[in-house]
């Protein structure tokens, strides 16, 4: 991992001089803040468009319905972010020609790569973060406090499924030199989980299956078993970056 | 044709700083390397001269280690090439022919960043940046943004990495095609400067710049090795004398009959009519240089300019990769690009 440190911090502050950070961490405060708000106002919402026209019986929206909105939407915007913040982290680099001008100098190319994968899983970690802390509040103003533990927790499964869907498109982004490529297999691969997701026995140890732990901790359930997919999830990231190196070692630049 | 010209290294080296044996490149039906054998000996001054195409590039990038060989080894410094080698990398500095970088950053912070991967940091990291910057002429311009650069700025700013960390191995890519004529200068006199410090390696096709800084040349011609050796020797050993001789405008067709004559002289080994100009080159020097006057006289030509020309690069490029290379040529020296691609 020669010169880990040193590119990892050219990552992060990459990151944040592409406004990618500080733009990533505004949608994802938007979900946040948006969720609880529409969980709330959605049967007025529904009622005052409808009129008297039709009549639609929603049951009293709940700290859990604003929980559930939120994982709705960071599974769909935010996987989409982490598809296009990977996408081009290699590819582009390769095809710009930038690769070539770190990897000409003594650092190792897994370090290139996972400083890379770092900055990103940094980028959606804060995101996510803020996203959580606005969805708390609002929740919290709107409905009752969730439990801060268990919502916590629930936000870093969220992000460990952000940083797989990541993963995948990073992969995508070695072994090309095209950006919408690796986009592809990031939105390929997104898809295939979902089907995947639906057989329990496969589903619970995919990212997708860090969704029924996540919720359960959120709206502080007891007895929650969140090791087995946070653990199959971990190894599937690593698993990624390992082949990831595997290929990149053995590219041309 | 394939050369295998080794050199004995100087007395007081361990040996070469470049070695290489049968280095092949293929680009599925593209031979972009063909065997090449090269020795480099330490501190000097390396000259690869050939139009694009002509495997160059395909040299730099595998003995940098971003390519691979199809065939053949190498090692630089001591150290077998490869694409994953930061021992190899720790030894070379690299320019590449077209230097990419990070627009965001400024041109102080690519520096630190590269002189932080080399190790070094601190008080030793900031004077051997500013001491670069100001080498390459960039001081003025390192709290700028590097996306804003010109072509020659990002040319500087792609010399200043690869000498930042004092390397025993330079590889210079085509380094001075984007400088203005100052700029040129300015880096062709930095490279002679390190004659003796490092091992330089620098490629180009303008064969003035080689002439001009580098103690050996080698010539590759689509892939292969024409001839590699010390300049003078090359030049002593190929190069042809020449006569220029420069007609007033306007005498087509006494030009062209004095030509003819010219051709048919027995001391001539080429004559041709370009840009104005007509160049001969002989076999016998002396007899041409009694004979040739007469002929123009006898012809009715007038003449702007005559003269017996110092034997060039170009010439010794002329007579090595034969009629072909003529068409390589421009005016000024130039070797032309070919549609064979570098990579």
């Amino acid at each position: 991992m020669t010169g880990f440190a040193t590119l990892l911090r050219k990552e992060l502050l990459e990151q944040w001089r592409t406004t990618r950070l500080p733009l990533v961490a505004t949608v994802f405060l938007l979900v946040g803040l948006a969720s609880p708000l529409l969980a709330r106002f959605t049967p007025e919402i529904l009622k005052a468009v409808g009129g008297d026209q039709f009549s639609i019986v929603l049951p009293t929206p709940t700290a859990a319905d604003a929980y559930d909105q939120l994982a709705k939407n960071l599974g769909q915007f935010g996987a989409i972010i982490a598809v296009l913040l990977a996408m081009g982290s290699v590819a582009t680099e390769k095809e710009r020609g930038t690769a070539a001008l770190i990897l000409t100098k003594p650092a190792g190319r897994g370090a290139f790569l996972t400083a890379k994968l770092v900055a990103i899983a940094t980028t959606l970690g804060i995101s996510t973060a803020v996203a959580g802390a606005g969805a708390w509040f609002y929740t919290l103003v709107l409905f009752e406090a969730p439990p801060v533990g268990g919502f916590t927790a629930a936000m870093i499964l969220q992000w460990l499924a952000l940083v797989a869907y990541a993963a995948i498109t990073f992969l995508g982004s070695t072994l090309t030199r095209s950006a919408l490529a690796a986009a592809g297999l990031g939105v390929v691969a997104f898809i295939a989980l979902g089907i995947l997701g639906i057989i329990p026995a496969i589903g619970r140890y995919l990212p997708t299956g860090l969704g029924t732990p996540a919720r359960a901790l959120a709206i502080g359930q007891p007895g929650v078993d969140a090791l087995g997919p946070t653990i199959a999830t971990v190894l599937l990231v690593a698993g990624l970056l390992a082949v990831a190196w595997l290929a990149f070692r053995r590219q041309e630049l | 044709m394939t050369a295998a010209i080794t050199t004995a290294a100087p007395s007081s080296m361990t040996g070469p700083a470049i070695e290489a044996r049968g280095l092949t490149k293929r680009f599925g039906a593209i031979l972009a390397l063909d065997r090449l054998d090269v020795d480099v000996p330490r501190g000097s001054v390396f000259g690869l001269l050939g139009p694009n195409g002509a495997g160059k590039t395909t040299t730099i990038r595998i003995l940098a280690g971003l390519a691979r060989p199809t065939a053949g080894s190498a090692s630089v410094a001591g150290v077998k090439v490869g694409l994953d080698q930061p021992e190899l990398r720790r030894r070379l500095g690299y320019l590449d022919q077209d230097p990419r970088f990070y627009g965001w950053m400024k041109g102080r912070e690519l520096l630190e960043l590269v002189g932080r991967l080399y190790g070094l940091a601190g008080h030793d990291l900031r004077s051997r940046v500013a001491e670069t910057l100001e080498r390459t002429g960039l001081a003025g311009a390192a709290e700028r943004r590097i996306g804003g650069y010109s072509g020659g700025m990002r040319q500087r700013l792609g010399i200043a990495q690869a000498l930042l960390h004092r390397p025993e191995l330079l590889f210079l890519d085509e380094p001075v095609s984007s400088l203005d004529p100052e700029g040129r200068r300015d880096l062709l006199e930095l490279i002679a400067g390190l004659r003796g410090e490092a091992t330089v390696v620098f490629s180009t096709h303008v064969l003035s710049d080689v002439e001009r800084i580098c103690d050996r040349v080698a010539i590759l011609d689509r892939g292969r090795l024409v001839t590699e050796g010390p300049l003078e020797a090359l030049l002593a050993a190929h190069a042809r004398p020449i006569f220029r001789l420069v007609p007033l405008p306007g005498q087509d067709a006494p030009v062209a009959s004095l030509v003819e004559r010219l051709q048919a002289a027995p001391w001539t080994t080429d004559v041709s009519l370009a840009a104005g100009q007509i160049r001969v080159t002989v076999s016998d020097p002396d007899a041409a240089a009694a004979a040739v006057l007469p002929l123009v006289v006898a012809g009715g030509v007038v003449l702007e300019s005559f003269e017996r020309a110092r034997p060039t690069l170009e010439d010794v490029f002329l007579e090595l990769v034969g009629p072909a290379a003529a068409e390589d040529l421009d005016g000024r020296g130039f070797v032309r690009a070919r549609a064979v691609p570098d990579r």
